[in-house]
């Protein structure tokens, strides 16, 4: 198990008390999590063998801190907001991945500022919209018992046990408060205008996705890889929408092999 | 104490199956295989003509309230039902209750502050100005808005209403969600500088506090009667005392599901099937649609998932039958006597001043609710009327609708 440290930083304009999970060392890789909240994965524990992974974790979802979210409104102030927190971090460039809502955040990022991003990879992001397949609203799905069957492969398997099983109010009061902090940005419909940005995005992009990943279908990767000039696809077979969970050694190996070259 | 009825419009003959069928009541209930529209234009005109009836019969105030894509209540416009009512009973001491416009989806708000004006000009000032936030079904889900955002929406529209009610300059508005140059509202209302303002609500804490905070009546709308409501209510007056505020009972209002009959017995034939058609199909409802993300501060949230009572209410309502309902409270039904027993109860237990009676609930006939109208107000309003008024008087009722105050009365 990675020693993960914790960095606490001011930003925007000393409104926000930003948390910053970093563990291991190398060159940096910073990980934007997806709406459910931060969870310290076997993917994050593989990455930071090689490198510092720094885990900033969405404003609002810091425990002791939930009205932090009030300061950021839209899409440009969120990424307004992680140029301030790299900046604060002292990455003027640097590796970015992003999962799910993550991912669209990363999307964004690389889009805003070709300097920031030197490469990116985009784990089954949201961000674009299609009429005839449509993303189901997360936050409208009962988490103990329906939410694993769009989020896991196997939605009865030890993983979706580990992760939902267990009645443990203050996880559950986590996870619904960091859906809410990210769904200010995605309500009702996960697509605010991404598609209008996406061809500035010029880092080499890594877009991967688990084939029955039930909650974001992976129509989306080509989606995504068309838009992106120079994409590419990675698609994970017996992997749902938690690839960091699911596929740890998997998800690592495609990382690292994309980092390196 | 003021007696209002309330009336929800709701689709009064869904299928026995309906709950077994079908998602939900609220967001996903197809229309074309669940109604008529000719039908539904018959159950509008029962709806007025059953508030009528009430006004006529002596009731304090009709209420209506709004709610979207829906077979549990479906008038997505109150302030068109409200007109009509208020048009109808021009020269009738009875005031129109709005409960009203959703400030949150109404974009701009200040179309509410110019709906409601007309209401109140048209009724010749009798207009009671309700502020609700709306369910999350209403207004994250159907009307798509942010959930985390609803309350300072809400608190930002309302600011702007009270303002274009109050000042008598054209002014301009730069606030977060809502940017107007130049407002001016016309009409104004008659009651100056605005009408009474009433919040109705389902129990959240931070609603308590600005319903205190800017002196305005509190209406809890639980449907889960009096005894469940008792703790709920019990924080209210704790808020109200917070703000520095008087125990008024005006401050409070609560709506309860009424059914009289001649006899116990016989209310229990009238009334089982359409309380339980109330508690079963028009409140069936996934739990978590109740609790979406954001709707609820931190705190809310906090508290609602570390005791999750209503979640639980909810989840428990199809094991009830009509006797359970009656028993806990939810329903106050009954022969005369006992229906005013237990709302003599009831307004002790809670300090109600407004009380808000739902006479038709779910599948009632209108030929049953005009009777249990005409039994509540001909046999069972009179004595609890006087209730309150030796002690306080009603500021949050038109003016010029309120009983004259007793002689020492609480300014």
């Amino acid at each position: 198990m990675t020693a993960v440290a914790e960095q606490r930083l001011n930003v925007w304009q000393g409104k926000i008390r930003a948390n910053v999970k970093i563990a291991g060392s190398g060159s940096p890789v910073v990980f934007l999590h997806g709406a459910g909240g931060l969870v310290w994965d076997g993917f994050l524990d593989r990455l930071s063998e090689r490198h510092t992974v720094y885990a900033p974790e969405f404003p609002g979802t810091t425990a002791g801190d939930p009205d932090a979210i009030s300061h950021l409104d839209n899409i440009w102030d969120l990424v307004l907001y992680y140029n301030d927190l790299l900046d604060a971090l002292g990455l003027r460039s640097a590796s970015v991945i992003g999962h799910s809502f993550g991912g669209m955040l990363a999307a964004e990022i690389a889009a805003n500022n070709h300097e920031r991003v030197s490469k990116l990879v985009l784990i089954c992001p949201i961000g674009l919209w299609r009429d005839e397949t449509p993303i189901p609203n997360w936050m409208l799905i009962t988490p103990a018992t329906d939410l694993p069957k769009y989020l896991f492969y196997e939605p009865d398997g030890p993983l979706a046990r580990m992760a939902f099983g267990q009645a443990d109010v203050e996880a559950q009061i986590k996870m619904v408060w960091s859906m809410a902090c990210t769904g200010k940005f995605v309500w009702p419909i996960p697509d605010k205008g991404l598609h209008k940005r996406i061809h500035r995005i010029q880092a080499p992009t890594l877009v991967v996705w688990g084939k029955q990943d039930r909650l974001v279908p992976p129509a989306y990767a080509n989606e995504f890889a068309r838009r992106i000039p120079g994409s590419r696809v990675e698609i994970i077979d017996q992997a749902g929408h938690v690839l960091g969970l699911e596929h740890p050694s998997r998800m690592a190996e495609l990382t690292e092999n994309f980092l390196k070259n | 104490m003021y007696i209002s009825t309330f009336h929800l419009m709701p689709h009064r003959e869904l299928p026995d199956d309906f709950e077994k069928r079908y998602q939900s009541v609220w967001v996903t209930p197809p229309f074309h295989e669940l109604a008529d529209a000719k039908r539904v234009g018959q159950y509008y005109n029962w709806t007025l003509d059953e508030l009528i009836a009430a006004a006529r019969a002596g009731s304090d105030g009709i209420c209506t309230n709004e709610h979207h894509q829906n077979a549990y209540g479906f008038m997505p416009s109150p302030n068109l039902m409200g007109s009509v009512l208020a048009r109808a009973t021009n020269g009738l001491d009875c005031a129109i209750v709005q409960m009203g416009s959703t400030l949150p989806a109404t974009q701009p708000p200040i179309r509410i502050a110019e709906e409601y004006g007309m209401i109140d000009a048209i009724s010749g000032g009798r207009l009671v100005a309700g502020m609700p936030l709306g369910t999350p079904m209403d207004i994250n889900i159907g009307y798509g808005i942010t959930p985390i955002e609803q309350r300072e929406r809400y608190r930002e529209a309302h600011d702007l209403i009270v303002k274009a009610w109050k000042s008598r300059e054209v002014f301009a508005w730069n606030g977060k969600y809502f940017q107007l140059a130049f407002v001016n509202v016309w009409p104004r209302p008659i009651q100056q500088p605005h009408p009474p303002i009433w919040v109705p609500g389902s129990g959240s804490t931070s609603t308590f506090h600005f319903a205190a905070q800017h002196n305005y009546c509190y209406c809890f709308l639980s449907y889960f009667g009096y005894k469940t409501a008792a703790n709920t209510v019990k924080k209210y007056w704790e808020v109200c005392q917070q703000h520095g505020r008087d125990l008024n009972p005006y401050r409070l209002g609560f709506a309860q599901v009424v059914g009289v009959s001649e006899t116990d017995e016989q209310a229990e034939r009238d009334y089982a099937k359409p309380v339980e058609y109330l508690y079963h199909k028009l409140l069936h409802i996934p739990v978590e649609w109740i609790g979406v993300p954001g709707h609820q501060d931190y705190q809310s949230l906090s508290n609602s998932l570390r005791n999750p009572m209503i979640g639980q209410a909810f989840a428990t309502l199809k094991q009830k039958r009509y006797k359970d309902f009656v028993n806990e409270g939810f329903a106050i039904c009954g022969s005369p006597g006992t229906v005013r027993d237990r709302l003599k109860e009831l307004c002790d237990a809670l300090r109600v001043g407004n009380l808000m009676v739902l006479l038709h609930v779910g599948s009632m006939s209108h030929e049953l609710t005009l009777k249990n109208i005409q039994l509540f107000f001909d046999e069972v309003a009179g004595p609890l009327r006087s209730k309150w008024d030796d002690e306080w008087e009603n500021h949050w009722w038109p003016a010029s609708l309120r009983k004259t105050a007793v002689q020492g009365a609480s300014a």
